[in-house]
């Protein structure tokens, strides 16, 4: 049986504010979680410091840029140095959209992976910013 | 007044290596040594934005890797940074082989002691410069 196809999750993985924080944890669920079998990344500075095979990245997989800010770093560097994205998320509009506060602190305040009854996008930005948690299932 | 030393980790998110890095320096920025030093975005020195190119070429900045590849002090390198010192977790883990971290997203007890060790260490560079006691 052949295995399914491969796509690449790019994250800003933005270390001076939060929604690179965001964008970082959002794609290791994705990678550990919710697409594992079909997943794969790449650390977005090996794009200028590494081989060519990195360079290489966007032209073997179809690729999703995550970025935390308008900024827009993974979709800039990944269209610079290997390749033209196949999507691009921005973790900033999201919250925008979704009227959600973002949360205060740039660390990765989860402690404990998502429940399957909870694993929503309102239940990650919750379990980010606040010291309690949304749900007991996991706990 | 003391002035601001950017303190900047790897955006590894393929192993434990990377989280502990950006736990670290998060734990010195925004606790240990607030107000003394800062952070900033790597993939911002990726992508050559003038802003953050004109910070660390004015500032004195540590690299803080996870793997050998060492992007950060490589990306810094390339930016024209004043770079002081790099730190590498791979080589604390070497120092400290009993602790073996395995969770990336949260860090286990292992990857939260091994963060701890480093921002320790991170922070008596900080006033190793500040001082004075490292060419800068």
């Amino acid at each position: 049986m052949n295995s399914p196809p491969k796509i690449g999750v790019v994250s800003c993985s933005g270390e001076g504010c939060v929604e690179g924080t965001l964008s970082r944890v959002a794609t290791r669920f994705v990678l550990e979680r919710l697409r594992s079998d079909n997943t794969v990344t790449i650390c977005l500075p090996l794009f200028l410091t590494g081989e060519k095979g990195e360079r290489m990245f966007a032209k073997y997989f179809p690729t999703i840029a995550v970025d935390g800010c308008e900024k827009k770093c993974a979709e800039k560097a990944i269209e610079k140095y290997s390749g033209k994205t196949a999507h691009s998320i921005v973790v900033i509009d999201l919250l925008n959209e979704w009227n959600v506060e973002k949360p205060g602190s740039r660390r990765n305040r989860l402690t404990r992976p998502p429940c399957p009854k909870h694993r929503t996008a309102r239940w990650f930005l919750w379990e980010c910013t606040s010291s309690t948690p949304m749900c007991s299932c996991a706990l | 007044l003391t002035e601001l030393i950017f303190i900047i980790p790897c955006s590894g998110i393929g192993k434990a290596f990377g989280t502990i890095s950006r736990e670290a320096t998060y734990q010195v920025v925004e606790d240990l040594r607030k107000g003394e030093t800062d952070t900033l975005c790597l993939s911002l020195l990726v992508i050559g934005d003038e802003d953050s190119n004109h910070l660390v070429q004015s500032h004195r900045c540590i690299a803080i890797d996870g793997c050998p590849l060492e992007c950060a002090k490589k990306n810094l390198q390339l930016a024209g940074a004043k770079l002081t010192t790099n730190f590498r977790v791979i080589d604390l883990l070497k120092e400290h082989r009993s602790l073996k971290p395995k969770n990336i997203t949260f860090l286990d007890q292992e990857g939260r002691e091994l963060a701890k060790l480093l921002a320790d260490q991170i922070a008596a560079k900080i006033d190793e410069l500040n001082r004075g006691e490292i060419n800068s």
